[in-house]
């Protein structure tokens, strides 16, 4: 039970507005509503270094209907941008995973933009423990 | 560091039309700029900031990374394989080198 | 039940035990939590064992005399003795110990004899470690035993703690499947094992998935399984679910180490899972908790109980069962002769360390429960004076066995509570801050209202040290009044505090192994008295 370093070196910290800002940014002011888009992360990190990170938008990534791109963010990182994914009818299906850093127990955020400018926003806690003891 | 391997992971060969899945690895530290050296010096930035995903020329997926992206960038994504084809894939470096790796499908 | 009044009467007897009528055409055994605890035992249930949330108050979140109740126990029965904590060490005295695999062994020999081919023999886990014998042979004996045994299939958690290659070795060397549906490569996110098993028994199929402690590389060394990555895995439970039933599975059952709240919340979120068979958080409970269509079963520890399920499976579905939690009185199931030869001859050329005498205690010894037991009480105080240290921590592990009062403290008894493969006792220092947020985030891994966010361990245990805890309150609050006992003085946040404490999740961490540490404690102090503590206190 002792504390491991953090993936970030400076405890300076993004804060929710900081991250509603990019969200409105990102939707060009539109507030985003529930649904269409599934967020899928560990409800517990086991490495704040590399934190698996996955978005699913229901589409049916046809020419007339799909998803533009999907921003991530993060309220607890030194800047809450993490990436922004990018997807064309060619994408088949509207689903990415990669892989980010997590300074500490934090809100990440998913937001949805189709390409008729409809927004759909998700999101979960992951935490980031100190880890040790156990059954 | 020396240069970046990528590593792919998708099909032979598919159906018409079929959706495969992508997986992508690529070694690269990802210096945040956010770390200081044992000096007390800030480390600068060094990440990759995109990865692009086309099928002859024509784009499928790509990603604009910011240095919360942990080091060794993984991606995993589907594309829908109309003909036998080349998947490109490439990623660009912040100091403007561009790693590039492509693989071929055949649609049976 | 009807053994407990032939005990009342002093004429317990195995038929009383086993003799039970078969039902249906599945009879399904789960042992769980053995902790490779070979021979019979003396285990004390806890005495707190609080639920937060929506769980408050259910089982397994009760003890004692709720606990009694809740189930219509007679206090004083063997089913009390074996159930609950309440006058445990007199019950001791009249029951005697429990466990042993010769007794498991005659106990599965049996029911298997009985029903020879509608018998599913299921391992839940955390076999491989927990004793010195273990530790010696890196999990050796127990593969040996449980092999012997006839396993079906297991799943794991503290196996993982041998690290990546004796794992896979030891997995390798299986006659049975290693399930694993949540463990997968860290690399490409892929399966790291077989996640589902079929079996046909009774004339129907059955699937048997597997799920690993989902927290393992969190709550034990990620650096020993750095390419597995693990996790609850809802959907992944729900696909493995969905691909035996379109396989023809007509009963699936979830042989899991999630612990017991995670089982009773997966429950309620995923469909067409008949049993769920759980493991990890030591709970033994008489009845079948049901949770929609799902039948929660909770088989204790350390070899103390076998469970029983029979199930009506029939054209797809389940029609109806009949639980049994078998208690293992060691002195009522007769020994397996096989089994009581391979025990003795593995335990052999560690026989005469094993037997070493180190101590002798007034009081009895025990681990289990939410806060401080006695047993590591002792630890701590072994810490603290051998280390030189102003506080010690002592992790909350569910296992280790209880020593009772008049008896000897031997080699074995330390290393029940403290075999692992990483031992080291560290000391280095710790401001009032990192001691505060440490308490805070083991709390919160214990007490967090929303069961996938718990790790299913006890809170860490403190020496030297004094704390009060809302186990209620949110992440963060929960603490407070900590409390240096040698002066009396409030825990300063900005202060260094000397600590020491064993079982570090971080690699280099440095230390002798602290079983030498409380071994040398012993050596000074052979004549142990340890009351219950009164430095945590509990207000909700
Ligand atoms: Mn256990
Ligand atoms: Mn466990």
């Amino acid at each position: 039970v002792v504390a491991t370093a953090l993936p970030f070196g400076m405890p300076a910290f993004a804060s929710e507005e900081d991250t509603q800002k990019h969200i409105m940014e990102f939707t060009g002011g539109k507030t985003p509503e529930a649904g269409k888009i599934t967020l899928d992360a560990p409800e517990i990190a086991e490495n704040g270094n590399t934190v698996p990170i996955g978005v699913t938008v229901d589409s049916p990534m046809t020419a007339d209907s799909y998803v533009e791109s999907v921003i991530l963010l993060a309220d607890g990182n030194p800047s809450p941008g993490v990436a922004t994914f990018n997807f064309t009818p060619m994408s088949g299906t509207a689903a990415a995973t990669t892989r980010m850093r997590l300074a500490k127990t934090q809100n990440v955020v998913a937001v949805a933009k189709m390409n008729d400018g409809s927004v759909f926003m998700d999101q979960k806690q992951i935490k980031v423990t100190i880890g040790g003891c156990g059954g | 560091m020396s240069t970046p391997k990528p590593r792919v992971k998708l099909p032979k060969s598919a159906a018409k039309d079929e959706i495969i899945t992508i997986k992508t690895l690529i070694s690269h530290d990802m210096e945040s700029g956010q770390r200081k050296d044992k000096d007390g010096n800030a480390i600068p930035r060094k990440i990759l900031n995109t990865f692009t995903c086309e099928f002859n020329g024509q784009a499928v997926f790509s990603c604009n990374m910011e240095p919360a992206i942990s080091a060794n960038p993984y991606f995993e994504f589907n594309a829908r394989v109309p003909e036998s084809g080349t998947f490109k894939f490439s990623w660009v470096d912040d100091d403007g080198t561009v790693i590039t790796h492509e693989q071929d499908i055949e649609v049976k | 039940g009807s053994w407990s009044r032939a005990a009342a009467q002093q004429a317990l007897t195995e038929d009383d035990l086993l003799g039970m009528q078969g039902y249906g055409n599945v009879t399904l055994l789960h042992l769980t939590d053995l902790h490779a605890q070979l021979m019979p035992l003396y285990f004390r249930e806890p005495s707190i064992n609080l639920g937060v949330g929506e769980v408050a108050g259910l089982p397994p979140h009760l003890t004692g005399k709720d606990f009694l109740q809740r189930f219509g126990i007679e206090a004083g029965t063997p089913e009390a003795y074996a159930l609950t904590s309440e006058d445990f060490v007199s019950l001791a005295k009249t029951y005697g110990r429990m466990g042993g695999v010769d007794r498991i062994a005659r106990i599965v020999k049996r029911i298997r004899a009985d029903r020879p081919d509608n018998t599913l023999f299921l391992d839940g886990g955390d076999t491989w470690q927990g004793s010195y014998t273990a530790q010696q042979t890196q999990g050796q004996d127990m593969v040996e035993v449980m092999n012997a045994l006839g396993v079906d299939a297991m799943t794991a958690h503290w196996e993982f703690t041998y690290g990546t290659d004796r794992v896979t070795e030891l997995v390798d060397s299986l006659p049975f499947p290693f399930l694993c549906g949540n463990v997968y490569d860290a690399e490409w996110d892929e399966p790291a094992f077989k996640a589902y098993e079929m079996f046909e028994r009774g004339g129907a199929q059955v699937a048997v998935i597997g799920q690993a402690f989902p927290y393992t590389p969190i709550a034990n060394p990620r650096y020993m399984i750095p390419n597995w990555s693990f996790g609850i895995r809802e959907e992944d439970v729900q696909a493995n679910i969905d691909k035996a039933r379109a396989e023809g599975a007509e009963l699936v059952v979830l042989l899991s180490h999630n612990g017991f709240d995670v089982d009773r919340k997966l429950a309620s979120r995923v469909t067409g899972l008949d049993v769920i068979l759980s493991g990890h958080t030591h709970d033994a409970l008489p009845d079948v908790i049901q949770v929609g269509q799902t039948l929660i079963v909770a088989s204790g520890s350390n070899g103390k109980f076998v469970s029983r399920l029979d199930l009506d499976v029939r054209d797809g579905a389940v029609h109806g069962y009949s639980y049994n939690l078998i208690p293992v009185f060691s002195d009522v199931i007769e020994p397996d002769a096989d089994m009581t030869a391979l025990v003795t001859q593995l335990r052999e050329p560690f026989a005469a360390d094993l037997a070493r005498e180190l101590g002798r205690t007034e009081t009895l010894l025990y681990r289990r429960g939410n806060f401080n037991g006695t047993f590591d009480d002792l630890i701590c105080q072994a810490l603290l004076s051998q280390r030189d240290a102003e506080i010690a921590l002592s992790p909350g592990f569910r296992w280790g066995t209880s020593v009772l009062p008049g008896q000897a403290i031997t080699f074995e008894d330390v290393h029940n509570a403290t075999a692992m493969t990483y031992p080291a006792a560290y000391r280095s220092s710790m401001s009032g801050q990192m001691l505060k947020d440490i308490l805070e985030d083991v709390g919160d891994n214990l007490f967090n209202p929303d069961p996938y966010y718990q790790q299913g361990g006890d809170m860490v245990r403190v020496g030297g040290m004094g704390y009060s805890i809302d186990p209620t309150a949110a992440m963060g609050s929960r603490i407070s009044d900590m409390t240096l006992l040698s002066t009396g003085e409030p825990i300063q946040a900005d202060r260094d505090y000397i600590v020491s404490g064993w079982a570090s999740v971080n690699e280099g961490t440095e230390g002798p192994p602290v079983w030498d540490v409380v071994e040398n404690h012993l050596k000074e102090n052979p004549v142990v008295s340890v009351e219950d503590t009164s430095s945590v206190k509990v207000k909700m």
